[in-house]
This record gives structure tokens, sequence and C-alpha cells, in this order.
């Protein structure tokens, strides 16, 4: 981490200082740390007035040996990726036709498309999963793909709609010199820039869909989520509850952060020559290329 | 029509009780967001990393499984709270580190020789943050921050699915007593949702455009 101009380097008295908060916060974590697992390993009461093991008995976790867990656990990640794959495919078609019909010059194209992209973006995915579920009764896994699909498209569109107006004018007044067609001046000229510009943050936007697709756990889709925790404890009895709770928390992460990980890597790839460049503002803290400012601003807003 | 005319006192408790959670959850999430903020700027290194852990864990969990873990595994824990309370405090931790993240991004936007004339005046680390950079980072900040809140409307409605009985749990009441009206009902839900976050975005476009030209 380089050095942020907001303070000095710091001198034996300040470094002492922060050794000692450092210390302390260290400690403080190592204390709760400390709690949750004795708070978790201790034998617990049930309201029958039976005792139950603690949570880190070799009882509760001996289920992980069973090939049969993991083979479940992987149809859950099946249908998870499954229903993300389908959705961003098609969240990037309806994205790109969005971008194409907000910046459209036919008014009766670009009034009704601006209109239509504040209702999809102002509505919740779950409720719009419900009305695919209710409305079209197609099924859990068109449903999630469906409202996904919607959802991301319009986000994506409008992300693809601040590239094209971040290029600069001459691009589109030099296509159209050469005599190319305003369509083609789009297609050919506008669009590949403002989407190689805007490629990290439409992968941050891929992260947001995946972990969404966890929704359609609440319209019934057997994802990582139902098969692990709902079907697989029902199955095995609610003494591993918490063990697969743990464990698909635990697989989660690991798909998420590695997600994260492309999109960043691709944001300091592409990113460092286009959108950064492009915005002449410089970061304050030297976070490394690991936070470029466009990746967090777009993974902030619209989870 | 009468369907949704049937169902306007439940989908008033149910409005009101996505705004109870909105209130509590998104001055929770800002509490948190800030302190999470300032350990992530702070010129303590061991500070910085756990904000940064905590962040990314929370960040890349999905909400379903927070909720999940509040309504299910607390009480298996042994905490005794109501649904209400406890959907409230996973979209607390959950919203709170895009709190945080658009806070940072605010104080990132703040071009950089604000900060070096700061310094080089004399002013401290506190005393630069808080008179030169930040009265300049709020103006960037609130339009992201809105932004976040936005979503943590339309993340209400997960709670939905783990008993507090908000707007989208009472539509499917409604819809499990009239099945013939399923469409009106749901645009009549989705209605609600957005004189929410339309304004909102409203407000929030409105504000971008003053800053972009203030900058």
């Amino acid at each position: 981490m380089s050095q942020s101009v907001l303070y000095d380097a710091p001198g034996p008295r300040a470094i002492r200082r922060s050794r000692v908060v450092s210390v302390v916060a260290a400690g403080l974590i190592a204390l709760g740390i400390a709690w949750l697992i004795f708070t978790l390993a201790a034998p617990r009461e049930t309201a029958g007035g039976s005792t139950q093991v603690g949570l880190f008995d070799a009882s509760r976790w001996d289920i992980l040996l069973d090939a049969a867990v993991w083979r479940a656990l992987w149809r859950g990640v099946q249908g998870t990726l499954q229903m993300a794959g389908a959705a961003a495919v098609l969240a990037m078609i309806i994205g790109i036709l969005f971008s194409f019909g907000r910046t459209a010059r036919a008014g009766w194209i670009r009034v009704p498309s601006a209109v239509l992209l504040e209702f999809f973006r102002g509505m919740p995915v779950l409720l719009m999963m419900l009305f695919v579920l209710l409305v079209f009764a197609s099924g859990a896994y068109v449903a999630g793909v469906a409202a996904l699909a919607v959802y991301n498209g319009a986000l994506i569109g409008e992300i693809l709609r601040a590239g094209i107006a971040s290029l600069p004018r001459g691009q589109a007044e030099a296509g159209l010199a050469i005599g190319l067609t305003p369509t083609a001046t789009r297609f050919l000229i506008e669009f590949p820039q403002a989407f190689r510009q805007m490629l990290p943050i439409i992968i941050a936007q891929m992260v947001v869909l995946l972990k969404d697709t966890a929704l359609a756990y609440i319209v019934g889709y057997p994802e990582l989520l139902r098969i692990g925790v709902n079907n697989l404890s029902n199955f095995y009895g609610n003494a591993y509850f918490f063990t697969l709770f743990f464990v698909v928390l635990v697989i989660y992460l690991v798909i998420n952060l590695s997600l994260s990980w492309v999109a960043r890597f691709v944001a300091r790839r592409t990113g460092s020559k286009a959108v950064v460049a492009k915005i002449p503002k410089r970061g304050m803290f030297g976070m490394g290329g690991g936070s470029a400012a466009p990746t967090d601003d777009s993974a902030a807003g619209q989870s | 029509m009468d369907a949704i005319m049937e169902g306007l006192p439940l989908f008033i408790d149910g409005f009101l009780v996505t705004l109870s959670l909105l209130g509590v959850a998104g001055v929770g999430a800002l509490v948190i967001g800030i302190v999470v903020a300032a350990m992530r700027i702070s010129p303590v290194a061991s500070l910085r990393m756990i904000a940064t852990v905590y962040t990314e864990l929370v960040r890349n969990t999905p909400l379903t499984l927070v909720l999940f873990g509040c309504a299910f595994v607390l009480p298996y824990l042994g905490v005794r709270l109501d649904f209400f309370t406890l959907a409230a405090i996973g979209l607390t931790v959950y919203t709170s580190p895009f709190v945080a993240e658009a806070l940072r991004s605010g104080v990132n936007g703040v071009s950089i020789g604000q900060a070096e004339a700061a310094r080089s005046i004399g002013l401290t680390f506190g005393q630069t943050l808080g008179f030169v950079v930040m009265p300049q980072a709020i103006r960037m900040v609130i339009p992201p921050l809105i932004n976040v809140f936005i979503a943590l409307t339309k993340n209400t409605s997960v709670a939905g699915g783990f008993f507090v009985f908000e707007l989208f749990a009472q539509s499917r009441r409604v819809i499990n007593d009239r099945g013939d009206e399923v469409l009106a009902i749901l645009l009549a839900v989705a209605f609600f949702y957005l004189i929410i976050t339309v304004p909102l975005g409203l407000i929030a476009g409105a504000i971008e455009k003053r800053v972009a030209v203030l900058r």
C-alpha cells in the first residue's frame, strides 16, 4: 500500500500509538471470536429439556465425510451457476437493447424505454420473480432467470449508456463525417468503445447477479441455499443445521470472492487504460489497483 | 380491481412495516458504515485491514443467506428476538459495507491537491479530513448514498421471505386469497415500492447534476 497524503509517515510516537490501537483491536476481535467459539461449543438444552452436544462435536460434522452430501451440494452449485449464467447472457442482450433504446434519436423509442427502465430499476427482484412465477405460471427456474435478466439488464443498459455518453463527441462526429449512417456509427464506433470502457463495471454487476440468484430460494428454486441448508438438514436431521449453513456460506464466499477477483483483475487491465484514465481525479488513497473507483461505485448502489 | 380495494388495509400495513425496516436498517447501516469507512481511511494499518476484511466478507455474501442466518441461526444460538428485529439486524449488517464504500469513494473523489494543500499548511489528519476533505466529499457522497438506500428499500422485500409481514409478504397473502387478480395485485404492490424508489432516484439524479456543475 502506497503512502497516503492525508498523514505523514509515522514517527516513533505515532508508531507506538498505532501499535497500541492494533493490539487493542486485535484483542477485542480475538475476544469476540473466542466468545463465539465458546458459545457454539457449549452443549445446549432443547425446548424438550434434553441436552444436545456442542456445535463443534464430531457427531455434528461427520456428514461431511459422506460423498452424497457433497454430490447434493454440487447439484446446488450447478443450479446456482446455471441460473446465473442464463440470466447473465440474457441481461447482456437486454442491456444492449436498453442502451440503444435510451439513446435512440426517435422520441417514441427513447421515452418509453426510459419509463420502462425506471420501472424495472425501482422494483425488487423478488417481486419480479413472484410476478413471472404467478402471472406466466412458468416454474421457479424461468421466473428466477427472467427476473434477474430484466433487472440486471436495466442496470447494464444504464451502465452502457453512461459509457456511450462519456465518449468524446469527436468519435461520433468522425463516424458521421466518413459517411457512416447514425446507426452504423453507433454500432461500429461508439458501442465497442463504451463496452470496453465499462467492462469492469459490467463484471461487478455480474457478481451482484450471481449473489442475487439466492433470492430464488424464496420462490422455491433448488439452488445452493435450498439444497444445502433446507433439503439436506431435513434429510439428515436438524443437528446438522449449523454445519450445513456454515458450509454453504463458505461455498458462496469462495465463488463470489473469486469472481470479484476476476472483476478487479479486468478493471486493472482494461480499466486503468480506459475508465480511470478518463476520470481526471486521482484517488486520495493508494488502495492499490484493487479498488478502482468505478468498480466500487457500481458495487455499492445496485445490490 | 376490488381485490386491491379488499387488500388495501393489508398493503398499507405492509407498507408501514417496509418503511420502518427501511428506517431502522438505514440508520443502523449509516452508523456502522461511517465507522467502517473511518477505519478504512485511518492511519492505523490494522484497523484498515479489519475494515477491509469485513467489507469483503459481507459484500460477497448473498442477502438471502444473511437474513437466513439471522432468522434461523441466531435463534438457534439462543438469541431471543422477534423476526422484525432479526431482519432489521440482517439488513443493517448487509447494507453497512455498501454505505462504507459509498463514503470512501466520495472521499477518494475529492481532488488530491485539496488534501496536499491542507497538509502543506500544517493541518493534522483530523483537521484535513474534517475541514477540507469531508465538506467537499459530502456533496459527492449523497447521490451514491441515496442509491444505497434505494437498494435497501428493494432489499427489504427479502425479509418478507423470513416471517416479516412487510409489503412483499402481504402481497403473497392477498394473492392467496384472491388468486383471480394476481396481475392487478402485483402491479399495486409494485406501485407502493415505486413511490419510495422513484422519487429517491430523481433526487439523487438532481443532486448529481448540481454537483457535476459545481465541479
